[in-house]
């Protein structure tokens, strides 16, 4: 009997091989590109701190607690701009986390019908997508002016506190932790949403149902079961404010000195980064890239612990 | 004895009616007052930023804005043509490193590597570096490339917005990919085709939308962007030479950049055309991710 089906002259179903190099080459190929994604972050570790090796070698670990900035000598302290950093980023986030949480609960426990409540998610996400700039010259002509009664009434009814001793001279730490806060605002305020959102709704139901008020159940029940979310929240909004650049260098007052007080002009690594790189030279670039490292690893730190927190989110459920 | 009503109230409350007046559930009415007052507090600073750069832009917007050169201080007129361009430029060149690179990347997290755990080292490592201070982003493209070739340049800035958008893109890609159904993975797989011929003929096309949403809302983030500008870019008084004559390669005027240095400057012209370009800036980048947003939700 004669085969039905003539297999000869049939295109073979087998792949050849070069059909099948391309093949595993495409897949190499990408795989080579997501790599390259993540060495990039250590890319830039390397080469920022390939550049930062002369200071690194020149002044070491005291570069963080000299305060010498001194362009002229060749000696560099971030002392007061690492302090600025921390102290900006906290004022950002003592403001920024209360009221982002009321938001997201806010928006999480059914107080408004959805369609009311979406427009003002999205409103608050348009927060975010506000470039740094333009919150800087708003904070420059309208926020300084606006302000400037208040940081005076501080300073003149509490000015022996020194957190308020010095008179404010329009620019300030504390403004600069002001616009800080409304710019990490959306992004706690989102994943602390998310946070609350994960909560089971038995949980809640359970609570009702035992004659709990809402906000007994907020304060007892879905606060304690969301924190982990919403401390990770917290940890993304602190590397923000720590990284946050042009809004900072341009109300902050970039004094070269630490001051206890809030009222006083400052300045924080990426405001100092943002002043003197373009026109810096020889030990200066490398002090700038060194204080640039600094800030990387900082924000890194914190970026990773709030990754890691908010990554088991959806895990814990 | 108006306390004791009180504590008798919340105490032996064997009802299961809440009274409006008990401590409790006047505590509850107050917190959903404050968390209110939180939510209203937070738009606040929203519509004062709209406002001001609408009232004060909008009357100094003009055609010539975007042909002229900025003026020399106290004199009147001029515009930001170079900046517009440089933005375009500068945006465009990291775009097209950026969006290749992060498709790419996306494929293998999205077809090849879904659920291993190189991929999810690389997600978390995508997601860190979306929250490396664009400053730091900065200093790097000046290490890479500013140093090497010994210039401020278009180029210089395109790199370091393009490392900004990558994590943006890489996100919103492999989530775009990850959405198109199986079904039309296999399909393909049975007729046949080849993982090259699945990926870039059946599975990317479908998630092409998807992937512009956030291709768009990267391009919008990098428009605005001027820390990783400073020191890049820098700034232009003049118009670049045209590409072919080097123009990428010398330093480029940026909307963001303007706006930065001309607001901090002592001249009231100058100050204007920074409330101009805040303005461009603004529309810019709220239509880009506004129209973004709107698209990804229809399609829901």
């Amino acid at each position: 009997m004669a085969p039905i089906v003539d297999t000869s002259s049939a295109p073979s179903w087998k792949r050849t091989d070069a059909s099948r190099w391309i093949d595993n080459g495409f897949v190499w190929l990408t795989a080579a590109f997501a790599i390259a994604v993540a060495i990039l972050l250590i890319a830039i570790a390397l080469q920022v701190g390939g550049q930062a090796m002369p200071a690194i070698r020149a002044f070491g670990l005291g570069f963080l607690v000299n305060s010498r900035w001194d362009p002229v000598a060749n000696i560099y302290g971030a002392w007061p701009q690492v302090y600025g950093t921390i102290v900006t980023a906290l004022i950002a986030l003592v403001i920024a986390m209360p009221v982002g949480v009321g938001i997201a609960l806010f928006l999480s426990e059914d107080f408004l019908p959805d369609k009311i409540k979406q427009p003002i998610v999205f409103l608050i996400e348009l927060l975010a997508a506000i470039p740094s700039v333009i919150y800087g010259i708003w904070g420059i002509f309208v926020f300084i002016p606006f302000i400037r009664p208040l940081g005076n009434w501080l300073h003149q009814n509490f000015g022996w506190i020194p957190l308020f001793s010095t008179p404010p001279a329009g620019p300030g730490v504390y403004v600069a932790g002001i616009i800080l806060a409304v710019m990490i605002l959306p992004i706690i305020a989102a994943i602390s949403r998310d946070a609350l959102v994960a909560v089971p709704s038995e949980l809640r139901q359970a609570a009702y149902g035992l004659g709990a008020t809402r906000w007994e159940t907020i304060f007892k029940v879905i606060l304690p079961a969301a924190s982990s979310g919403i401390l990770g929240g917290a940890m993304l909004g602190l590397g923000r404010a720590m990284g946050e650049t042009m809004a900072v260098t341009m109300v902050i007052g970039n004094s070269n000195a630490a001051s206890p007080s809030i009222l006083a002009q400052g300045s924080t690594v990426a405001s100092l980064l943002a002043n003197q790189f373009a026109e810096a030279g020889g030990l200066q670039v490398s002090s700038l890239m060194y204080a640039a490292l600094v800030l990387f690893l900082l924000t890194l730190i914190v970026n990773i612990i709030a990754q890691y927190i908010v990554s088991r989110i959806r895990l814990k459920y | 004895m108006v306390g004791n009503d009180l504590a008798a109230n919340s105490f032996s409350g064997r009802t299961l009616n809440k009274k409006p007046t008990s401590p409790r559930t006047l505590f509850s009415s107050i917190m959903s007052g404050v968390a209110m007052f939180c939510a209203v507090l937070a738009l606040i600073p929203l519509f004062a930023v709209l406002y001001y750069v609408m009232v004060q832009g909008f009357s100094y917007l003009n055609l010539d804005l975007f042909l002229k050169l900025p003026p020399p201080p106290l004199v009147k007129g001029g515009g930001f043509g170079n900046a517009f361009i440089g933005t375009l430029i500068t945006v465009g060149l990291a775009s097209l490193i950026s969006i290749p690179f992060g498709v790419m990347a996306a494929i293998y997290l999205a077809e090849f590597a879904r659920d291993t755990k190189l991929a999810y080292w690389i997600n978390f490592f995508t997601n860190v570096l979306s929250g490396v201070p664009s400053i730091v982003i900065g200093v790097f493209a000046y290490a890479l490339v500013v140093i090497r070739t010994g210039t401020f340049s278009a180029v210089a800035g395109g790199v370091a917005l393009a490392v900004l958008m990558l994590p943006t893109i890489v996100r919103t890609a492999t989530e775009a990919l990850e959405a198109v159904p199986r079904d039309f993975r296999q399909a393909a797989i049975g007729l046949g085709a080849t993982r090259i011929q699945t990926t870039l003929g059946i599975v990317l096309p479908a998630a092409v939308p998807a992937i512009l949403t956030g291709v768009m809302l990267a391009i919008a983030r990098a428009a605005g962007e001027t820390a990783p500008i400073l020191f890049t870019a820098l700034f232009n008084q003049f118009w670049n030479r045209p590409i072919w004559q080097g123009g990428l390669w010398e330093p480029t005027a940026t909307m963001s950049m303007l706006v930065y240095n001309f607001s901090v400057v002592p001249y009231k012209n100058q100050q204007q055309l920074a409330w101009a370009g805040a303005l461009v800036l603004v529309a810019l980048v709220l239509v880009t991710s506004i129209a973004a947003r709107f698209l990804t939700r229809r399609r829901r």
